[in-house]
């Protein structure tokens, strides 16, 4: 491949027509697993909620016992898988309204809340529209670079960007709330299209948001555990744990005469360091579960459109773009990361991250079964199908922010045409979720 | 937003309860927990659990639901809508409440018939099993008895139309209200007759329960020149009509005709939808939250000129009884595309799928 073919469009070579046929084929996929939803798709979303909340139950009441070291671990890991599910295979899939069809008020974009800092409302405005409708368009799609760091040669160098290493790490651990700011749209704001009463409304969502979690996270839990412990130490009279020595009773010389005030203080001297550490250390958990989602929320997503392998687009070329073309710009601008079916679940299925922003109100589970017949229409039309493995998406994700936080840069090499290699036979593998609805019979009722 | 259903009487103690601890659970709701248990102790919602099925008549069945709470009671006559899980969706569907009010076993009762074409009736006549969770709508209707109740009670119905009916009949029993009650029945074949054995029984019991089963597959349609034949003294009574529209035209059309229009009561099978050439005035119609407004003639539902406009509207079953596409009055004055009635006020929670502007209107959608 020379250099000039490297910056051509990848799909210059499509003739109208094509683009117009290839448009109802990608059309009629998604008609095709439109009809077919049914018992089983409900089934699957079904059990992986239920499967979620319990993880978060058995997270907090192992966290009871956070002064266990074992306790901990476990009950950190649990928490922080149900915090990862919660958020990837269930709150970015049901807002993106695709469970809509199932018409179940529970389930449901119109009403769904998820458990991180951006507000329900905020989000589906600048993720679902902005991001989904105009996708690795510079200038336009926001989440290009989130507006912190240069991840396209073609964004302009300025001296803020040679941070951005530091910068990304900092939003690898605070994720959550890069999202939430980023939602309000601060260039917006900066440039004063934004009216200071939505940047209110903003403000007061993204607060309501942070109240939400502390009170969960970082005092009513921790509360719940400190009184647990505090319990099991009275009943079992200041046997249960030893109290690293924080005596009470030095605090207060002299008054300890009397018997029953000595007696209380005894039991207080016993119980409140415990209760203390107990508080602490399920506050540490919770934290860390915190931690973790969002350092894999943040990896996920970034791998999804800023690999070497993705185009990005001006607004001149997008300009007058047929639904063919908008299929097309979709189909290149993301990325996929190939993994275990339990990977797949566990990164909400945006390891499809093609086939989601080919159909981003398909339910994820069926982006597995749709990826052959996608790959195909690549093959047959000649067209790049992204896809790495996830240390190598990441890799190559993360060589380019440390690249272009200098000036320069150029577009790596991309991609050819996909091509089915010899051992690909398709369906490839099965999805968990396909795995899963194939042994659950449809139910007759 | 999709249907929900009623929510529930709930104990004051355990609504505290749930709201004080809710905090540890956002988003959440400690409910969302208590249903991983059992289903029916969501307090968001009212739901039911199926108790058993069976068949009244060769077309339809009697599905008995234990509510999940207190039932709060119903006016005999009153319908309610049903939420049921068909390969993975939810549909909503309204049936007359077909049981006593009071019912000393605690279900409740609903009586579809089947339509083979449908979706939901061959569901619940064919293949809904006991144990099944179902969700209950709020109790709506004004098909219901009056209250002090009339001497003299004439009751005219055919086919499935006798589901509000028997819940009236069911309520007057139980009172021990039987006095002086003429029911003028229809249905196509002799197995087809819904609640046969109970209006026999009734029939047996009461000197003044009088019963006239028509099978029009023999017998002709009963009409309004039948009435003074088969109840001579129709004029002195409160007349209660429920059947196919036309058939309910028609009794309607003659007690009119005679001046006796305040006597009879009737529900018809589908809400009539349309402006039923009373346009009226129309007005710009403007959704606040959508930032939108257009130009309604005063014969379209709000629904559709909010849709016809580009805005993704809330909506449900589209006839005015899922309480679905709702939102709130900010300004201006509403028709009811059903009644021609013209009203509303500011915060009033209105159904756009059954109104229409009247004059300039604001709604917070």
């Amino acid at each position: 491949m020379n250099k000039n073919m490297q910056k051509k469009s990848p799909f210059a070579h499509l003739t109208e027509e094509q683009i117009l046929e290839l448009e109802k084929e990608f059309d009629r996929i998604h008609e095709e697993v439109y009809n077919d939803l049914g018992e089983r798709d409900r089934r699957y979303i079904k059990s992986v909620i239920s499967a979620q909340r319990q993880l978060a139950v058995a997270g907090r009441v192992l966290l009871l016992a956070s002064l266990s070291r074992t306790s901990w671990i476990a009950g950190t890991a649990c928490l922080g898988t149900a915090k990862i599910l919660e958020n990837m295979e269930i709150g970015h899939n049901v807002m993106h309204g695709q469970w809509d069809w199932m018409n179940d008020p529970d389930i449901h974009s119109s009403t769904w809340d998820w458990d991180t800092a951006s507000t329900a409302h905020a989000w589906k405005h600048s993720h679902n529209y902005i991001h989904h409708t105009y996708t690795n368009i510079l200038g336009v799609d926001k989440d290009l670079g989130y507006e912190i760091m240069r991840i396209d040669p073609k964004q302009t160098w300025h001296p803020r960007y040679l941070l951005q290493p530091l910068y990304n790490l900092a939003l690898m651990a605070l994720f959550e709330w890069g999202v939430a700011v980023h939602d309000m749209d601060i260039d917006a704001i900066r440039r004063r299209e934004k009216p200071l009463s939505d940047v209110w409304e903003d403000l007061k969502g993204i607060s309501g948001k942070a109240r939400a979690q502390i009170i969960k996270d970082y005092v009513g839990w921790p509360l719940v555990s400190a009184l647990a412990v505090g319990a099991a130490q009275t009943a079992s009279q200041g046997r249960m744990v030893k109290p690293r020595s924080e005596p009470i009773r030095q605090l207060l010389p002299g008054s300890a005469k009397r018997r029953t005030l000595s007696r209380l203080i005894g039991a207080a001297d016993a119980v409140l360091p415990v209760a203390k550490r107990a508080f602490v250390s399920t506050l540490a958990a919770n934290a860390t579960a915190n931690l973790i989602r969002n350092v894999w929320t943040h990896a996920i997503i970034f791998c999804g459109h800023f690999p070497d392998q993705t185009y990005t687009f001006t607004q001149e070329e997008t300009e007058n773009e047929s639904r063919g073309e908008w299929y097309l710009r979709q189909l290149v601008g993301a990325a996929n990361i190939e993994g275990t079916p339990l990977f797949h679940v566990m990164s909400g299925n945006l390891g499809y991250q093609v086939e989601h922003h080919l159909y981003p109100d398909m339910p994820s589970t069926r982006y597995a079964e749709i990826a052959p017949k996608v790959k195909e229409i690549c093959e047959r039309y000649e067209l790049p199908y992204n896809t790495g493995r996830f240390g190598h998406q990441w890799g190559t994700v993360h060589r380019t922010i440390f690249r272009l936080a200098f000036p320069g840069g150029k577009p790596r090499s991309k991609p050819g045409p996909y091509k089915r290699t010899e051992d690909e036979k398709p369906p490839a593998r099965l999805s968990e979720a396909s795995r899963y609805r194939a042994r659950m019979p449809a139910s007759s009722a | 937003m999709a249907e929900r259903g009623a929510e529930p009487e709930v104990h004051p103690v355990r609504r505290r309860a749930l709201r004080a601890v809710r905090h540890l659970f956002s988003p959440l709701l400690p409910d969302d927990y208590l249903e991983l248990i059992n289903p029916l102790w969501t307090t968001k919602e009212l739901r039911g659990r199926v108790e058993k099925i069976e068949w009244q008549g060769s077309q339809a069945v009697t599905v008995s639901i234990m509510p999940g709470f207190n039932w709060p009671g119903h006016k005999p006559g009153q319908y309610i809508r049903l939420g049921v899980l068909i390969n993975g969706r939810f549909h909503w569907r309204a049936y007359s409440l077909t049981s006593d009010p009071e019912p000393e076993d605690g279900l409740i009762s609903l009586s579809p018939k089947v339509v083979e074409s449908g979706t939901v009736s061959p569901y619940l006549v064919h293949r809904i099993t006991p144990g099944t969770i179902v969700r209950l709508g709020e109790i709506e209707g004004v098909f219901t008895l009056p209250d002090p109740l009339p001497e003299k009670m004439l009751f005219i119905s055919a086919g499935s139309g006798i589901t509000p009916i028997i819940s009236m009949l069911r309520s007057l029993d139980h009172r021990q209200e039987v006095n002086d009650v003429v029911i003028v029945h229809s249905a196509h074949k002799a197995d087809e007759v819904m609640f046969g054995d109970v209006l026999k029984d009734l029939d047996d019991r009461y000197p003044g329960f009088r019963l006239h089963l028509r099978i029009t597959e023999h017998d002709s349609l009963f009409t309004v020149d039948q009435l003074d034949d088969v109840c001579p003294d129709w004029r002195e009574r409160e007349a209660f009509c429920s059947g196919p529209g036309e058939m309910t035209d028609s009794f309607l059309d003659h007690f009119e005709e005679n001046g006796l229009s305040d006597h009879i009561h009737y529900e018809r099978f589908q809400p009539v939808i349309g402006g039923q050439g009373k346009g009226g005035a129309g007005g710009k119609v403007h959704l606040t939250h959508s930032k939108v407004t257009a130009e309604c003639d005063g014969d379209t539902p709000i629904l559709e000129v909010g849709e016809e406009a580009g805005v993704k509207m809330p909506y449900g079953c589209r006839i005015g009884v899922c309480h679905t596409c709702v939102g709130t009055l900010l300004s201006g004055q509403i028709r009811d595309l059903r009644s021609g009635e013209v009203g509303g006020s500011k915060g009033d929670t209105i159904r756009t799928c059954v109104n229409t502007a009247e004059g300039d209107i604001a709604i917070g959608l």
